[in-house]
């Protein structure tokens, strides 16, 4: 964990300097691009948590690993918190490229939101079901169903009629420069090993405070 | 400042403060599993002088 903590920290501090002091100004967004560095990794950051939670959902199911649906929790958790992130920093890049916070025009945008509610609903579910088997598969078959929105929500954008959200990644590969397509990767990479960190810093925690809980219950 | 830097400025701050929060919100908890295990070491401690 300290060494993943580390790496995180080097990482952002190499991305924010590549962000501010080596990538090129776009020449039609100005300064405002620079939102994209940080905003579509966390986006893809968040699809990464879901996936991963749901992966841990098959893992629970299938195998009956007891710690996956701890693990797929957690998972879920993280992306719910970077999804939140994905919604703030787009709506703060919408306001200042097309005027508005927020377009329901938007397939991408919308769908996102679907995608972020349908995971904030996943809490509903778990935290109203007593602990035990029936709601670890519960939260499990839930977070399943849930991963069939990310390839939707990342499709979107290229299936949609209105070309209203800017697309970057299109089948000729990604359209920038060398410069902004390695500051991109290094601003990815400084969020999913930031996820890689929350993640088992998260898990660590949790898993201590049940070890504790059982110890006091024998102490009873 | 420009229109321009100012929400650039407030983008980078959101994600600063939520992982601000986020730190905030497990040394809270790490808080209390400090307070719990000090408890439980009280509990051992006390069962093992009755026990002597």
């Amino acid at each position: 964990l300290p060494a993943l903590a580390g790496a995180a920290i080097g990482l952002f501090a190499a991305a924010l300097a590549l962000i501010f002091f080596y990538a090129p100004t776009d020449a039609d967004q100005g300064l405002s691009q620079r939102i994209f560095y940080f905003h579509v990794p966390i986006a893809l950051t968040s699809y990464v948590c879901f996936g991963w939670g749901a992966w841990k959902a098959i893992v629970h199911l299938w195998k009956g690993t007891p710690t996956a649906d701890l693990e797929s929790y957690v998972a879920i958790h993280q992306g719910v918190i970077f999804g939140a992130l994905t919604l703030l920093t787009g709506s703060i890049w919408a306001k200042i490229s097309w005027g508005v916070w927020w377009a329901w025009s938007d397939d991408q945008l919308v769908l996102f939101l679907v995608l972020f509610l349908f995971y904030c609903a996943y809490f509903m579910l778990r935290f109203s079901v007593d602990p035990g088997p029936a709601r670890a598969n519960m939260s499990a078959v839930y977070a399943l169903f849930g991963v069939v929105l990310i390839p939707i929500s990342f499709l979107a954008i290229r299936l949609s009629r209105s070309f209203i959200h800017p697309v970057v990644f299109t089948s000729h590969g990604p359209q920038m420069t060398g410069t902004q397509f390695l500051t991109f990767c290094v601003a990815l990479l400084a969020m999913l090993t930031l996820f890689a960190t929350l993640y088992q810093l998260e898990l660590a925690g949790k898993r201590l405070d049940a070890r504790l809980r059982e110890l006091r219950e024998l102490l009873a | 400042m420009t229109p321009s830097e100012k929400y650039t400025a407030a983008a980078y701050l959101v994600v600063f403060l939520a992982l601000l929060a986020y730190v905030l919100i497990v040394a809270t908890k790490l808080q209390r599993l400090e307070r719990d295990v000090a408890e439980i070491t009280e509990l051992v401690r006390e069962r093992t002088a009755a026990g002597g």
